[in-house]
């Protein structure tokens, strides 16, 4: 009985959702879309706030949304209180993990294999590679696809390797504490500068640099170099409470 | 016209590998189902012009989530090895 | 064709999380759910010959750009969604240092 009930639910959802896609009111068909009648088209013109001037790659000089990539500028610039809450979700589950999982005194979980010598030495020579890319995606957030969560990842999961290929390694976890709540409030130090110096909260407060050359954008690589670091952190933090046990003396 | 075949293809394998992540009672092989379910979503990602968002799912969706569940089911066997 | 896949995707996750009885299943299912979503919600944005929405030196100068903003909201869903995953897999952990199985039923009975 049960189980035709959860059947009847999913094909009323698949049933909702395809209606609502053939008629034209909602979504215009795949690949159609208008875009001069959407608020996009402000995005892409860095129109919002009633300038109107071409964009050129290396030639002007925007006064506003100045990074290249125009997904940074959405993410660090015109929605910045989106970002503010991201950042508090994963502090939260962060702090979740550690409450449920952390002990006072630990040990290193006890599993059945052991690694070999060379693979113990190995990894440290691709534990710079990925560290180098993951700083690199990181810090030309404005110029490249990528920015401060992809970067983030990367330099936690060359931290995960180091993890797998020795027996013996922990991270230090209270450095990475400091250094995360450290980042968390310089974030919000940025955006009270802003409220007191310009109108807004979170507001752009240096001026933009011409479009496409590496110290452009205003506060935007600052801001994404902040998030990375805190995004590394906290997954550490949850990677360190996975495989760690209390030790039992 | 190469677009197309890929489109099709993808799509279907899509359904496919959601179905077998269900069935089955191995848990080991669900998680990787779910890997390979990742990194064909990657592949619709560039297809439709969107390489900041490809980019954040590969690395999160391959290295991060995978070894977390490994990391939970590997403590089953390790309670069963014991006793 | 990409939109009908992602649909059929997040009813086969909503069909998972309500029947399934290992918890590991339902956590595997509603990442099968969000996956799908993430798919929807792109191809709303897709506009056909369209060029990513990156400036650079080799971009011709009256391009069709795609839609930018899906993009955004999406980078901030899958970071979430990596979260809500961290914190399931944790309390499946301490249920089974508890009970001593991953399945529902028993642990109902103890």
């Amino acid at each position: 009985m049960k189980k035709f009930l959860a059947f009847a639910l999913s094909i009323g959802l698949g049933v909702m959702i395809i209606l609502a896609l053939n008629s034209n009111e909602f979504f215009p068909s795949m690949g159609e879309a208008d875009l001069s009648e959407r608020i996009s088209n402000s995005f892409l013109n860095r129109s919002v706030l009633g300038s109107a001037q071409d964009v050129i790659f290396g030639e002007t000089e925007v006064t506003e949304g100045g990074p290249a990539n125009m997904i940074t500028a959405i993410v660090a610039d015109y929605r910045s209180f989106d970002t503010l809450g991201e950042i508090t979700v994963l502090f939260v589950s962060s702090l979740g993990v550690a409450l449920l999982l952390g002990a006072t005194k630990q040990k290193r979980l006890d599993l059945n294999f052991k690694p070999n010598f060379m693979l113990k030495v190995g990894s440290r020579a691709l534990f710079a590679i990925i560290l180098m890319t993951g700083i690199y995606v990181t810090i030309h957030g404005h110029l490249t696809p990528g920015g401060g969560f992809p970067g983030g990842t990367m330099i936690a999961s060359s931290i995960l390797l180091l993890y797998l290929a020795d027996d013996t390694f922990r991270t230090q976890v209270k450095g990475f504490k400091i250094l995360e709540s450290v980042a968390g409030s310089l974030y919000i130090v940025i955006g009270l500068i802003g409220l007191f110096a310009a109108d807004y909260f979170l507001v752009n407060f240096i001026d933009n640099g011409i479009v496409g050359t590496l110290f452009s954008a205003g506060i935007i690589p600052i801001v994404y170099v902040l998030i990375g670091l805190k995004v590394r952190s906290e997954i550490s933090g949850v990677i360190d409470n996975f495989l760690t046990e209390e030790e039992t003396v | 016209m190469l677009i197309n075949i890929v489109e099709i293809v993808i799509s279907v394998l899509l359904v496919g590998l959601a179905f077998l992540a269900l069935s089955g009672k191995s848990m080991i092989r669900s998680v990787m189902f779910l890997s390979l379910l990742s990194m064909l979503s990657v592949i619709s990602f560039v297809l439709m012009q969107a390489p900041d968002v490809a980019v954040t799912e590969a690395v999160i969706g391959s290295g991060l989530v995978t070894s977390l569940f490994v990391f939970t089911i590997l403590a089953k066997k390790k309670a069963g090895a014991k006793e | 064709m990409l939109q009908y896949a992602a649909i059929f995707m997040m009813m086969i996750g909503l069909y998972g999380i309500l029947t399934n009885k290992n918890v590991i299943k339902i956590i595997i299912s509603l990442n099968i759910l969000e996956i799908g979503l993430n798919i929807f919600i792109i191809s709303v944005g897709y506009v056909k010959d369209g060029i990513a929405p990156i400036l650079t030196g080799a971009t011709p100068a009256g391009s069709i750009f795609v839609d930018p903003l899906p993009q955004a909201l999406v980078l901030t869903a899958i970071v979430i969604g990596v979260g809500t995953t961290a914190l399931g897999l944790s309390l499946a952990k301490k249920m089974y240092q508890k009970y001593g199985t991953y399945n529902l039923d028993e642990m109902g009975e103890q």
